[in-house]
């Protein structure tokens, strides 16, 4: 019996080493991820008690603060703006997590980043040393993407394009992040399971994270791809005058809104949005010239913007458009292969404002210690280089007369030259997503926007500039206001 | 000797009890525990008792198995005090009745071969305790569990208790028919196999096994109760081919109780995937392994963990509240207290010199062991969690007092032992 009870011994320590092997696994090897886990709150708990950083808007209103509480918490999270900036500063909730601002620059807020200590009992006593986020939004512009926006489910984003710098990031429906906030539990989880079970899906920053079809205003990307391979310039070449375009390898025509007839040089085309025009232009290009305009302007690609969960916006790769004009034709017109956040298509705006550079999108402007000294700064980045300076002016200049003369009547804002185009993506069932992008000055742009208000009645192609166009002005002027040339 | 050693291990024991009982107190209330002086003095109280009563009742027993188990008890009662306040004081009277159930094991049995004589009675009580819960108006279910009896105000877990009965009923049948069991009669290729009727046994107890399994749907104490069983019967007929067997039942069994129990099949489920389900079937195990990882190598410190979010804390997780409070340092520590228990009750059994004395100590040692694998490796997503009590540590007053009669057997047949070895040294 010796022996077996000797081999039960070697197994019992082969099992016992296992639990060896595991929990070093589990407490050392993998501790890491586990505690980043984002279904762990521990870390939330710990930093719930903490002092914690503010968030501010850029003219200092503040947006996120911490207050002291009664209770299982030493402090209580407050966003005295409520749904205003939910999009942006997003949650930072003991049942849910952070989300938005809060998660980015949560190391900052909670005082966690490496600073340089100044004396041996900081280091041993002190605090941590959380420090404040100062935003780039201006109130009043978000306040004025929301009100007028109102009731409607749809995004506004405004970008400085000199620096990237989100000027207004709103959408439609949001929620006050201070009911996620609450240190009474049951009711921040009851909040959360009523906005998660609504069907609007108000707790997603639609601006960022939801892609819609982009409709007429990716026809500026296709402009500047045919400008950009050098067939296409402002002379030629002139598409004929037609309702009608059928593409190669089909029967199916793509017609024009209301079976309008429409044709003649890019500045024409683009004025009054000629899908037949912008189809053939796409199929002559070549999916390999306008998939890389797309991708030169960031489709395809995670934007760089300072905030969780960005959603890249979609283009299908040149492959898939092999013996397949038909689809590549309606993606030229923005429709079938083509995505886009509402943040994509204002980088877009920015890209061809900016000359041709579009900037690394950001909403931190500067985080500043609890003494009130900046310690961090958002430097302007190039992202991407989408076209040359020449032929970001040659679309300028045709995006000046779609304002003028063309279908984005409404985005003029009065003594500015405005630049613009609408967009109108049809959904098949009557409704289409009313789009518009733009950007002002036009000759020396501070401010680009792009609007989207889905799911409205009516497909023609006045609906973007009917419905959006007014929003993106009121947008527009405000944050002319807010910034300085 | 070996008590002296006994009793300066105890007094190790208790300052590191003392310590860490003050720290988690400083820890959760930033202060002092009120109680330290009767606190200290209970714990000195009951291990000096069990430790006097045996130097009179087992003077040649073996001297480390009770303070590493007054250890894990006063690390459990740290945690439990800690957790909860309320389940605190009950764990004190349990721990005061296990250590009365210790002293009186050791008194009532004065030689382990004495158990020898009882073995259809301990089989009887054995079977009875077993099924006990199942029985209507006084079984009750817990958690899903239909595990517990309740006479009166009294309510326990037989199944605690029904373990070390039937290892010592297994342990006597066993060396009764070891040489019967042991025959070889049939030849498959290089595979030697005893009569085929001679597997009776092991199917009956695998039966057993189902019948806790189903109708008590406790997962774990089946578990034990087979591996019990198969491993007894193993080292008692030397025969390789009773494992390859069982293993095989074993194989069917889980996989019969996987394809018609819808808790075994989720049990599983979780086992491969707890992070599909991380709110609620996964949220147990999930937020248990968030402990073990908060803790780190240091831990957070008695006191100053989460570990109260965790559904069955005190009970079938307390090791988790543990490895998160001290980190990897604490829940290395337990595991090897746990090995060192293992060890020495496998020395015991080695050097036992009746058949009975040596599986029965096999079989005591295997409890200890396999039951605290299966636990700690449930809670950490080794095996599947399958719930059952970490002996000395979890809360519970079934699961203490039984653990230290199981103790004090151990120590009665090293004592045992020791006696017989006096006997064939002469004195010089």
């Amino acid at each position: 019996m010796n022996r077996q009870i000797r081999r039960l011994g070697i197994a019992m320590l082969v099992l016992f080493g296992a639990l060896f092997v595991q929990l070093n696994v589990i407490q050392v090897l993998r501790a890491d991820a586990y505690n980043d886990n984002p279904n762990n709150t521990r870390a939330i708990v710990r930093d719930f008690s903490r002092p914690r950083g503010q968030i501010v808007a850029a003219d200092g209103t503040v947006l996120a603060r911490s207050v002291p509480a009664e209770g299982r918490f030493e402090r209580q999270r407050q966003y005295p703006e409520g749904e205003l900036f939910a999009g942006v500063t997003g949650y930072f909730s003991f049942i849910a997590g952070a989300e938005g601002v809060e998660r980015t620059y949560n190391d900052v807020l909670a005082g966690r980043t490496t600073q340089t200590v100044s004396d041996i009992g900081e280091l041993l006593l002190g605090e941590p040393r959380t420090a404040d986020v100062t935003l780039t939004i201006p109130t009043d512009v978000q306040r004025v993407a929301r009100d007028a926006l109102g009731g409607t489910r749809g995004s506004v984003v405004a970008l400085d394009p000199r620096d990237g710098a989100v000027l207004a990031l709103w959408n439609f429906p949001s929620y006050d992040p201070g009911l996620l906030s609450s240190v009474d539990i049951e009711a921040a989880q009851a909040a959360r399971d009523r906005l998660l079970a609504d069907e609007n899906s108000p707790l997603l920053p639609a601006t960022y994270r939801e892609t819609f079809f982009p409709g007429s205003t990716f026809k500026v990307v296709t402009a500047a791809a045919g400008l950009s391979s050098g067939r296409v310039s402002v002379a030629a070449p002139a598409y004929p005058s037609s309702s009608a375009y059928v593409p190669p390898l089909t029967r199916n025509p793509i017609n024009n809104f209301g079976n309008s007839t429409c044709g003649g040089t890019l500045a024409d085309i683009l004025r009054v949005s000629c899908n037949t025009a912008f189809a053939q232009m796409g199929v002559d290009l070549g999916a390999e010239v306008l998939v890389g305009q797309a991708e030169a302007f960031g489709f395809n690609d995670v934007p760089p913007l300072d905030l969780p969960g960005v959603e890249p916006s979609p283009i299908g790769d040149v492959a898939s458009f092999v013996q397949n004009t038909p689809v590549l034709a309606m993606t030229a017109i923005g429709q079938n292969a083509v995505r886009s956040t509402p943040l994509q298509m204002a980088l877009v705006a920015a890209g061809v404002a900016n000359g041709g550079q579009v900037m690394v999108p950001h909403v931190m402007a500067e985080v500043r210690d609890d003494r009130g000294e900046v310690i961090d700064r958002f430097e302007p980045q190039l992202w991407t280089r989408a076209t040359s300076p020449a032929v970001a002016a040659t679309v300028t200049e045709a995006m000046v007369r779609v304002v003028e003369d063309g279908t984005a009547s409404r985005l003029s804002v009065p003594g500015v030259s405005t630049a613009g185009k609408t967009g109108t993506a049809q959904l098949g069932n009557g409704l289409s997503h009313a789009w518009i992008v733009g950007f002002a000055p036009a000759d020396a742009p501070r401010v680009a926007v792009a609007v989207i208000v889905e799911a409205q009645p009516g497909a023609s192609e006045q609906t973007g500039g009917r419905v959006a166009a007014p929003i993106a002005q009121a947008v527009l002027s405000a944050a002319l206001d807010a910034t300085s040339p | 000797m070996r008590r002296n050693t006994e009793l300066g291990l105890i007094l190790l024991v208790i300052v590191i009890t003392a310590g860490t009982y003050t720290l988690a107190s400083l820890g959760t209330t930033a202060n002092l525990p009120a109680n330290i002086g009767p606190f200290l003095g209970i714990v000195l109280a009951l291990l000096a008792g069990a430790h006097v009563a045996t130097r009179h009742l087992a003077p040649g027993g073996d001297g480390v198995l009770l303070p590493i188990a007054g250890l894990l008890n006063g690390l459990g009662y740290v945690w439990i005090a800690r957790l909860n306040g309320d389940l605190a004081a009950l764990q004190a009277t349990w721990t005061a009745v296990g250590i009365i159930a210790f002293v009186g094991t050791l008194a009532l049995v004065p030689r382990a071969r004495e158990l020898e004589r009882y073995r259809y009675t301990f089989m009887l009580v054995g079977v009875v305790l077993l099924l006990l819960p199942l029985v209507p108006v006084i079984g009750k279910t817990v958690n899903g569990a239909r595990i517990w009896v309740q006479l009166g105000p009294i309510s326990f877990q037989p199944g605690e208790f029904a373990k070390i009965i039937l290892a010592v009923f297994f342990a006597s049948y066993l060396v009764e028919k070891r040489e019967l069991l042991g025959m070889a009669a049939n030849r498959f290729g290089p595979l030697t196999l005893p009569d085929l009727r001679h597997f009776g046994p092991v199917v009956l107890a695998w039966a057993a096994s189902l019948v806790v399994m189903t109708a008590q749907r406790d997962l774990g104490s089946s578990l034990l109760f087979f591996a019990l069983f198969v491993i007894m019967l193993w080292v008692a007929t030397e025969r390789a081919s009773y494992l390859a067997v069982s293993g095989l039942l074993f194989a069917g069994g889980a996989f019969a109780a996987w394809s018609l129990f819808d808790h075994v099949q989720q049990r599983i489920a979780i086992w491969l995937n707890p992070w599909s389900d991380v709110t609620d079937q996964g949220f147990q195990v999930v937020q248990a392994t968030f402990a073990l990882a908060w803790g780190g190598i240091a831990g957070t410190g008695p006191g100053l963990g989460n570990p109260d979010r965790i559904p069955l804390i005190e009970t079938d997780f307390i090791f988790v509240a543990i490895g998160e409070e001290l980190g990897l340092l604490g829940s290395v520590g337990v595991v090897v207290a746990y090995l060192l228990m293992v060890g020495t009750g496998l020395r015991i059994a080695l050097r036992a010199e009746a058949p009975f004395n040596k599986l029965l100590a096999t079989g005591l040692t295997t409890i200890l062991g396999v039951q605290s694998f299966i636990i700690i490796g449930g809670v950490t997503r080794l095996v599947p969690l399958t719930g059952i009590t970490l002996p000395f540590v979890s809360y519970g007053g079934s699961s203490l007092i039984a653990n230290y009669v199981l103790l004090a057997l151990l120590i009665r047949i090293s004592d045992d032992n020791a006696t017989a070895e006096e006997r064939t040294e002469p004195a010089r």
